[in-house]
């Protein structure tokens, strides 16, 4: 029963819950899901909740027939959404793509698991390109958050569906298999949306007090119509780089190294940062939260002071290549990265700092 | 000389737009269309009608339909209109679809939309041939019958049978109303209409799934005049597939409120 959760108080909830509960107070209409590990409890939960609020729920058939759902719900200007893990989000790429162009509003999330192919249930940051690059076909971006604790799952939850409705752009949260299945203590902070929402009421569909007929379509076949339609989602696209980019710098100031690293691997960093400060490494964290739009201009100007970074990440540098591009050059870039299941340590953190320290101009360390 | 008073007895309905003109000679995109606005008209719910064009040559149904249109994505329409419905019961949604739309590649949809038993209504349109992208085989192509990719006719062994959607669909608990028409002769079409019209019916009353089926033409893919498409559309197609009612769950109803005999 809605009456029995305690917002506004702090409670004990696993992140995949989290995600669920802050969905509901967001005003979230539906959910259309498709069972996928490690994403199951959010999918769980949403049966249940969304029916106590009399709103809607289905299994549905597949993961590409509930992206589609999305996209109906939100021609008609309502919000929903749709999780699942990385096959599955692969599966829907296509309506994604479609929703990017049509400028539709949607909200997903996925909990990223091993990869490539069917790969394994263990945690991984391996859909970062997918991510961060759109994902699917078509020249568009998907703002893509990247929380590091059940928090920040709750919060950017609640946010992602604001700034989908924003900018009528697919948003989305990367997260990974320990994030969604541990449980954490976060505040149930009541829903707030941010500031002069934009009404829908001027091109949703199937409403009366419009009396044109309207139509949303991603099919753009006159001459130079597409890339007229292109260039207009580019201009939406640096109004989200200029307005929406997030991230964290802990410990740069006096930092002979810095980490680069989002996620449950900044969660590791951050204790191996601690750690090593404690053996006199003067080591700093820099988390990106936001990693489309992804924070180039600060990791730029931190790079005129700071020559060595080392990228922590669930992947095989992925995003070591936007640090690289985001340096320009003016800091060597080392990369410690693991995959398909594999989780950082510290002491393998610490080794490597070490390494960096220890290296000499145009060595880059690497780890594999 | 007295004034002649003059009464309109045809038009072009409020939910259909004057300039619509776009298919080929003797297809049967165009009446479809037009069924569907006077249904919109007669019903007078043009506000909170949206019709879903799909991937195929009726993607360019918003060209003709003076009503609220979305584009879905191919064969994903009974989602969008899925997704539509469940979050605003009040839209009237108009769910067209092609045979490689709706019993290729989006078979998965249409049956569990059936299955669910959602209230939208679908209008299967089936010529037996992919339209728009040049006259390729369709589940639907007969067994014969050629096309650019069954150049010598399809072949059973090796290319599967024809699919009829009515009866594959008729089991599925969700479904309330279930019929095939044939655009054929003015008869026919308006026959079309009758099914079409107790499908918005059962739509507005929230009763559950409604399909459509409607054998048309396409003169164009079929390498055809116009006439000679209609012979061939009434001497094979519709031997094949049988026009009729397949469901009507509240025929079933009455026939089970009478006493037995």
């Amino acid at each position: 029963m809605s009456e029995k959760i305690p917002i506004g108080e702090k409670v004990l909830m696993k992140g995949n819950e989290a995600i669920g509960e802050a969905a509901v107070q967001a005003g979230c209409r539906a959910f259309f899901g498709y069972p996928i590990t490690p994403q199951n409890e959010l999918t769980a939960y949403m049966s249940r909740r969304m029916l106590e609020e009399g709103r809607a729920f289905i299994q549905s058939e597949s993961e590409i027939a509930a992206i589609n759902m999305c996209f109906g719900a939100a021609t008609v200007g309502e919000r929903s959404m749709t999780s699942s893990s990385s096959p599955g989000i692969s599966l829907k790429q296509e309506g994604i793509s479609y929703m990017a162009c049509a400028e539709l509003p949607v909200f997903y999330v996925n909990v990223n698991r091993g990869g490539p192919g069917l790969g394994n249930i263990s945690p991984a940051q391996s859909d970062y390109f997918q991510s961060t690059r759109g994902g699917g076909h078509g020249d568009y971006r998907v703002i893509a958050f990247a929380p590091s604790d059940v928090q920040e799952l709750y919060d950017f939850t609640m946010l992602g569906f604001d700034l989908a409705d924003k900018y009528r752009n697919p948003a989305m949260i990367l997260a990974d298999g320990i994030l969604g299945q541990m449980m954490e203590p976060l505040v149930l902070r009541p829903y707030e949306p941010i500031p002069d929402l934009p009404s829908k009421q001027p091109w949703r569909l199937g409403d009366p007090s419009t009396p044109d007929a309207l139509l949303i379509t991603s099919l753009i076949l006159n001459t130079g119509g597409m890339e007229e339609r292109n260039l207009m989602l580019q201009k939406k696209y640096d109004s989200i780089v200029e307005n929406e980019t997030r991230y964290e710098e802990v410990m740069t100031d006096d930092a002979d190294v810095v980490m680069v690293a989002y996620g449950t691997a900044s969660r590791i960093a951050r204790s191996a940062m601690e750690t090593a400060r404690e053996q006199g490494i003067k080591v700093g964290l820099f988390r990106p939260i936001t990693i489309w739009p992804y924070p180039h201009e600060p990791l730029n100007k931190l790079a005129d002071r700071v020559k060595n970074m080392l990228v922590v990440e669930m992947s095989l540098g992925q995003m070591w290549e936007d640090v690289r591009l985001a340096v320009e050059g003016k800091a060597r870039v080392h990369l410690h990265g693991r995959t398909g299941g594999g989780v950082p340590t510290q002491p393998d953190i610490i080794r490597d700092l070490k390494k960096v320290l220890a290296s000499k101009d145009g060595e880059i360390v690497r780890n594999f | 000389m007295g004034t002649t008073q003059m009464k309109q007895v045809f038009g072009m309905p409020e939910a259909m737009k004057a300039e619509g003109r776009f298919y080929c000679p003797g297809c049967g995109h165009g009446i479809v269309h037009r069924l569907v606005s006077e249904l919109v008209d007669e019903f007078g719910i043009r506000g909170r009608t949206v019709g879903i064009a799909p991937v195929g040559c009726s993607v360019f149904a918003d060209l003709y339909w003076n009503f609220d249109v979305v584009s879905a994505a191919h064969g994903r329409a009974p989602a969008v209109a899925t997704g539509m419905t469940r979050v605003n019961p009040d839209v009237v949604v108009v769910s067209y679809q092609g045979d490689g739309d709706l019993a290729a590649i989006g078979t998965a949809e249409i049956i569990h939309a059936a299955n669910r038993g959602e209230s939208f209504i679908t209008i299967f349109v089936n010529n037996a041939i992919y339209g728009m992208t040049g006259g390729q085989m369709a589940p639907t192509t007969l067994i014969g019958q050629k096309s650019t990719t069954c150049q010598l006719g399809r072949d059973p062994a090796v290319m599967g049978y024809p699919i009829r959607v009515c009866e594959l669909l008729q089991t599925l608990g969700g479904v309330s109303f279930l019929a095939r028409g044939v655009v054929d002769s003015p008869k026919n079409v308006l026959t079309v209409k009758k099914y079409l019209k107790k499908a918005f019916q059962n739509a507005l009353d929230k009763k559950g799934f409604s399909l459509v089926e409607v054998v048309s033409p396409c003169p164009t893919n079929w390498g055809m005049t116009p006439p000679q498409a209609m012979d061939w559309l009434k001497d094979t197609m519709l031997d094949y597939y049988k026009p009729g009612v397949f469901r009507d769950i509240d025929e079933e109803a009455k026939a089970e409120a009478q006493p037995s005999s």
